[in-house]
């Protein structure tokens, strides 16, 4: 049982937990991730330790709404307790001051890149970050963003609100314009194959981190599976940073899909029978 | 032989016992058959398939036992339970005392007799299987049986402790050997602390395991007991991870026991094995079984009209007969060898038979085949035929060039073995592991680090339930030693 410290409102979507944790808050690294189940009968959902503090012995999670077990979660008030949690899980981001970086995230990767644009910062390197959504008001974590890039760059599908494009149109204006050392991607499959195509035609080091189906995240159960380089590797253990020009992307969005007409049915559910 | 065996095989209750049936008497009564639930009732629920013997069946199956002089069952045993002491008490009708007997060399008697592969141990070895061509004791059943009568009788005796030396040891991982090692460090007056990595208390017995052959509640009792022992139990640390040996050993704990496992599913690499519908057994039973995917659970699983489940072993069992009772049409096993060379107890297999599960040994997937929406709908399967015995003794399977038959499935369940789980082998530093991934260690389950013992499917990869506990006992006694040197 985790105690919730501090409960806070990024957009109404996404949210900011700060989570009584002190074990891990002492060995967490940038990177790695936890385990976070609401309810005796709950869904054991992966959420990227986005700081941590070892004094107050806590850390804290950025988390979007999407589904059932992250509404669950989101529903939870200050003083709650998270029934289950357990981490730190995942290999530690590899940090270091590489020039500039580009970082780009989209739907359910910004909250999770939000900490490696940080970790970034914090070393030294220029980071440009690219935000996509398909309109203004799926725009989130923004002024976060701000706070910790040199330059945030805004796409939307339907030009709502900063340019109209794709992630890729973003990150491409800026390979052209200087020389990028590193690009940094999180977010749906098909975006990050799409970055990935891209940056491979200017030769730029890619690192994707991966959102896979997650249920014990030790190494266990293999539902994190995917392809790299022909050679299968179990997210939760081996990532979840991989090199995003050896990823298999389209089997990684197929494997993601694996239950999506059970979790829309389970959602509609929720609605129907929770107030959000 | 154990002499401790022959004194009490003179108590006068005994020779009585003896001489009161001739033997001719007793090896004429035929072996009791357990009590089960109607096939194509217990298919669609998660109830006990064997309901246990009565009282009178009990007592009649002990009859059957001829209390050899040097009774070869106890050679059978991994742990060596003094079989016919405990038998012959329940056949004079003192089943707490049998109950009491089996528990001074099991730590978890109602779990072993309900999962031990019996046929392949101590019944193999029993006189009756062994010289007279008859079906053995059914030692499991009887000592299910007691360990059954004592938990209901709500006299279950709670060991006693020796006082407390005040000395802390910590445990990695809660299935049976680590359970079982707690047990034993705890009666001998350790301070006993288990870290578990999931928000479950168990291991393979609560995650793996389906209840309809393991109940929760029967490895419940058995984890009261280990906390009314004075053992802590803290769940969801990961040793290595969340803590590691380091800040264990800066925490006072002088040694460290690792029993976590072998959880690393096997894949085949063929084509189309990370198709949707394609998953380990460990991820399938562990979304039913831990998760209550199918029942009131959040965690979603798959499982289809048309399941065929790889392998052959208890966990190919356990899934198939899973997934019949969610209400697959067709549940497969698929296994590369005859049935003979099955690893299954074979009481799984003639249940899993009985409860309409399709057996099609001799037959190997080379390729899973997907629909539109990258789900597989048809395997590819390459016909076998048996050839000369490999290294495991059992005879090897051999392709037949050219017969491949094709056929729908909607769900795959991969169980061909675990290996060992890397995550704390690799970060200790120093620690000396097999080609395999397993843990070496030596007689006394000690590891290359003195501090270090394991045991369990660490050591040995995928095994027993009985040899992971017996793994346990034996690091118990060694570190205890161990530690009273150094203390
Ligand atoms: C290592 C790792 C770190 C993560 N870090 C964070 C984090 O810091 N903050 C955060 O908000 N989320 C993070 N995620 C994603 C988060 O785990 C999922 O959003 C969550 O599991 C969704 O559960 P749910 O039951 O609410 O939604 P579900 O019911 O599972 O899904 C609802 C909808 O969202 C889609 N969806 C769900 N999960 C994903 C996904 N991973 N990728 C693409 N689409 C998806 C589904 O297809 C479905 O349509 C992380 C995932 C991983 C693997
Ligand atoms: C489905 C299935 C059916 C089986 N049926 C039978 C049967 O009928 N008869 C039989 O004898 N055997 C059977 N077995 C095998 C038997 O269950 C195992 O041999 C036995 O459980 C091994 O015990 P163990 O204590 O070594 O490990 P496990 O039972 O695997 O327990 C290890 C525990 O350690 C935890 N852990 C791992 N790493 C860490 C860490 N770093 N920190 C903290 N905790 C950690 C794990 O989460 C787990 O709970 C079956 C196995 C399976 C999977
Ligand atoms: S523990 Fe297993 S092998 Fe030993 S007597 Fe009991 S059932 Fe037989
Ligand atoms: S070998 Fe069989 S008959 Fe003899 S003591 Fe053992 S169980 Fe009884
Ligand atoms: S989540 Fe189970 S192996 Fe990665």
């Amino acid at each position: 049982m985790n105690k919730i410290l501090k409960k806070e409102h990024f957009s109404p979507n996404v949210l900011h937990f700060e989570v009584e944790a002190p074990q891990i808050a002492k060995t967490r690294k940038a990177g790695h991730f936890v385990l976070v189940k609401v309810g005796e009968k709950g869904e054991r959902i992966p959420l990227t330790i986005a700081s941590s503090d070892p004094v107050k012995g806590s850390i804290s999670l950025v988390v979007q709404r999407v589904g059932v077990s992250s509404a669950k979660l989101c529903a939870l008030n200050e003083g709650d307790y998270i029934t289950d949690l357990v981490g730190p899980l995942g290999k530690a981001t590899h940090i270091e001051k590489y020039g500039t970086v580009v970082c780009a995230g989209g739907g359910v990767g910004v909250a999770p890149l939000l900490p490696i644009v940080e970790a970034m910062k914090k070393a030294e390197n220029r980071v440009i970050t690219v935000l996509a959504a398909r309109s203004k008001e799926l725009v989130i974590l923004e002024e976060q963003m701000r706070a910790n890039s040199d330059e945030v760059i805004i796409m939307t599908d339907d030009g709502s609100y900063g340019k109209q494009g794709l992630v890729t149109a973003g990150i491409e204006e800026v390979l052209l314009r200087e020389k990028v050392d590193l690009c940094v991607t999180v977010g749906p499959a098909v975006m990050m194959k799409f970055v990935a195509l891209l940056t491979k035609k200017y030769d730029i080091p890619t690192m994707a981190s991966l959102n896979t189906i997650m249920v014990d995240g030790t190494g266990m159960c293999g539902a994190c599976r995917i392809t790299v380089g022909g050679k299968i590797k179990f997210v939760c253990v081996d990532g979840p940073e991989f090199d995003a020009h050896e990823v298999d992307f389209d089997e990684m969005q197929m494997r993601l899909s694996s239950y999506k007409e059970l979790e829309i049915k389970a959602m509609q559910q929720y609605t129907e029978t929770t107030a959000i | 032989m154990n002499p401790d065996t022959n004194t009490k095989r003179n108590e006068p209750w005994r020779e009585e016992l003896r001489k009161a049936t001739k033997n001719k008497e007793r090896t004429d009564i035929p072996r009791v058959h357990m009590r089960e639930l109607p096939a194509d009732y217990r298919n669609k629920n998660n109830e006990e398939v064997n309901s246990g013997l009565t009282k009178e069946d009990a007592l009649k199956e002990a009859k059957r036992c001829l209390d050899c002089p040097s009774p070869s069952c106890t050679n059978g045993c991994p742990v060596g339970i003094d079989i016919p002491q405990f038998v012959k008490n329940i056949e004079r009708g003192e089943i707490l005392e049998a109950a009491k007997i089996v528990k001074q060399t099991s730590a978890l008697p109602a779990v072993c007799s309900r999962v031990c592969p019996q046929e392949k141990q101590c019944e193999a070895e029993c006189i009756y299987a062994q010289k007279m061509g008859k079906e053995a004791v059914a030692i499991g059943y009887l000592e299910r049986f007691a360990a059954d009568y004592e938990r209901d009788s709500g006299q279950m005796a709670v060991p006693e402790c020796a006082p407390s030396n005040g000395i802390k040891v910590a445990v990695v991982g809660s299935g049976p050997a680590g359970l079982s090692f707690a047990s034993d460090m705890a009666k001998r007056g350790y301070k006993v602390t288990v870290f578990e990595a999931l928000h479950e208390i168990g291991g393979v017995l609560k995650y793996g395991i389906p209840e309809f052959r393991l109940p929760n509640s029967i490895v419940d009792v058995e984890i009261e007991i280990l906390k009314k022992l004075g053992v802590e139990i803290i769940t969801n640390c990961i040793v290595g991870k969340t803590i590691t040996f380091e800040e264990l050993q800066a925490q006072e704990y002088k040694a460290l026991f690792v029993g976590s496992g072998a959880g690393l599913p096997r894949f085949m690499h063929i084509p189309g094995e990370n198709l949707v519908g394609v998953m380990s057994s460990n991820e399938y039973l562990t979304r039913i079984n831990l998760m209550g995917a199918s029942r009131d659970g959040d965690t979603p699983v798959l499982s289809g009209k048309n399941v065929a489940i790889i392998g052959g072993g208890n966990t190919a069992m356990d899934a198939v007969r899973t997934a019949k009772r969610l209400g697959a049409e067709r549940a497969m096993i698929v296994y590369r060898r005859s049935e003979a060379e099955m690893p299954a107890r074979v009481e799984e297999i003639k249940h899993a038979k009985e409860e309409g599960v399709e057996f099609m040994p001799l037959h190997n997937p080379i390729e899973y085949i997907a629909d539109e929406k990258g789900r597989v709908k048809q395997m590819r399967l390459q016909k076998m035929t048996l050839g000369e015995p490999d290294a495991s003794g059992r005879r090897s399977p051999v392709e037949i060039p050219g017969a491949i038959d094709t056929i729908d499935v909607d769900t795959v369940i991969v169980s061909i073995g675990v290996s060992p789980n890397p995550l704390v082998p690799s970060s200790i530093r120093n620690l000396d592991v097999s080609k395999w991934g397993t843990i070496t260690v030596n007689d006394g389950m000690q590891s290359s680090i003195p501090a270090i013992f394991a045991g369990g499917d660490i050591v040995r990869g995928g095994a027993t339930v009985i040899l992971a506990m017996g793994d346990g006992r034996r690091a118990a006694a060694a570190m205890d030693e161990y530690l009273q040197k150094l203390c």
